[in-house]
């Protein structure tokens, strides 16, 4: 017998193979992209100094071990958060009760009166993470809102939309800073307290 | 005449599946390309709990994950079920956290060593005495961007 023609392989099974390795890549597939609530932590210092702020313009929150919630020394259930948040950030002048307001040039805007707010966070060792999240959540929704609606009454454009196109042009930049100065996010966690105990 | 009769009895020819694999490498390739493998191993529950204000997190090389929660079934008759802090693949205490704080910016860049976002995977059942511990030893090492790792909702129910 002389040469033998090397026959062809047969690609037949080919789509088996592939078959195999799509199914094993997408059971490992995790398509979840992360998600989460970006917070800073104040920078480390030795001994926290006493600031001395207005009381009206804090508005303080505490969540105890059960997951309660008193707002600004009333009782309060989340879903009614977010609005007592709303109003304390966008304040009103004239009012005594709410925050006071200072005049800060802000570019693009001129100078215009921002309300001086902190909300103030204070949690017990036994909150739950989950109402913990569920509070910040709140908190982090009222200042979206607020942005969102002075952008819209300003610019004529939400303010999540400004965000998005903020990379493309120095105006909308310039747009999105003027809308951040104005509502500024100011949350302060103070110290946990072991009350409720129990972990 | 019978020439066309039996043609016509033929029936409908098989469909072509020579393309078939072609279809096949199509999607491999993009699953494989998306794909995201696991690094590390779950040693603790972790549901996280479920947000609406949620931003995404941009680049995946400039995030540590923390993870805080109970150990797993068949660890739990041999760690309890205290809630426990996970680093890499390990279970770990907080006074391992600037270590680990420490090794993670070592793994980076130096032009990249500040920007780097420390995710924090808990579960949604852990009180905060634990989380808030593993804040106050992310803080003093310098480790302030957080994210609080969470799922996305449009509504959030009481």
């Amino acid at each position: 017998m002389g040469r033998r023609e090397v026959s062809e392989i047969n690609a037949g099974s080919m789509a088996d193979i592939a078959f195999l390795l799509l199914i094993f890549f997408l059971v490992t597939t995790t398509m979840d992209t992360d998600v989460g609530l970006i917070r800073k932590l104040p920078p480390p210092v030795d001994v926290p100094e006493d600031v001395d702020v207005n009381r009206r313009n804090i508005f303080e929150i505490l969540v105890n071990a059960n997951d309660q919630l008193l707002v600004a020394g009333e009782y309060m259930q989340i879903t009614e958060l977010r609005e007592a948040a709303k109003r304390f950030i966008a304040s009103e002048p004239g009012n005594p009760k709410m925050p006071e307001f200072k005049m800060t040039e802000i570019e693009g805007l001129g100078v215009v009166p921002v309300s001086k707010q902190i909300i103030s966070l204070q949690n017990d060792n036994g909150t739950s993470y989950e109402m913990y999240i569920k509070v910040q959540n709140e908190l982090v929704g009222a200042y979206n809102e607020l942005r969102n609606e002075f952008a819209q009454e300003k610019f004529n454009k939400p303010y999540t939309e400004l965000v998005q196109k903020s990379g493309s042009s120095d105006a909308i930049e310039i747009k999105m800073n003027a809308v951040k100065k104005f509502y500024p996010q100011r949350i302060s966690e103070a110290e946990p307290k072991k009350v409720g105990g129990a972990e | 005449m019978s020439k066309f009769r039996k043609k016509g009895k033929k029936g409908q020819p098989a469909v072509n599946t020579a393309s078939l694999p072609d279809i096949v490498f199509m999607l491999l390739f993009f699953f494989m390309v998306t794909t995201v493998m696991r690094e590390t191993t779950l040693k603790v529950e972790n549901v996280t709990p479920k947000a609406t204000e949620v931003d995404k997190l941009e680049k995946k090389s400039l995030v540590a994950y923390l993870y805080i929660g109970k150990p797993v079934r068949n660890l739990q008759s041999q760690f309890g079920t205290a809630p426990r802090i996970q680093l890499n693949d390990a279970f770990k205490t907080v006074d391992d956290i600037p270590l680990f704080v420490e090794m993670e910016k070592e793994a980076r860049n130096e032009a990249e060593r500040n920007l780097i976002t420390w995710s924090l995977k808990v579960d949604s059942k852990t009180k905060m005495g634990i989380v808030t511990d593993v804040k106050q030893a992310l803080r003093k090492v310098n480790a302030l961007k957080l994210n609080y790792s969470t799922k996305k909702t449009d509504k959030i129910s009481n």
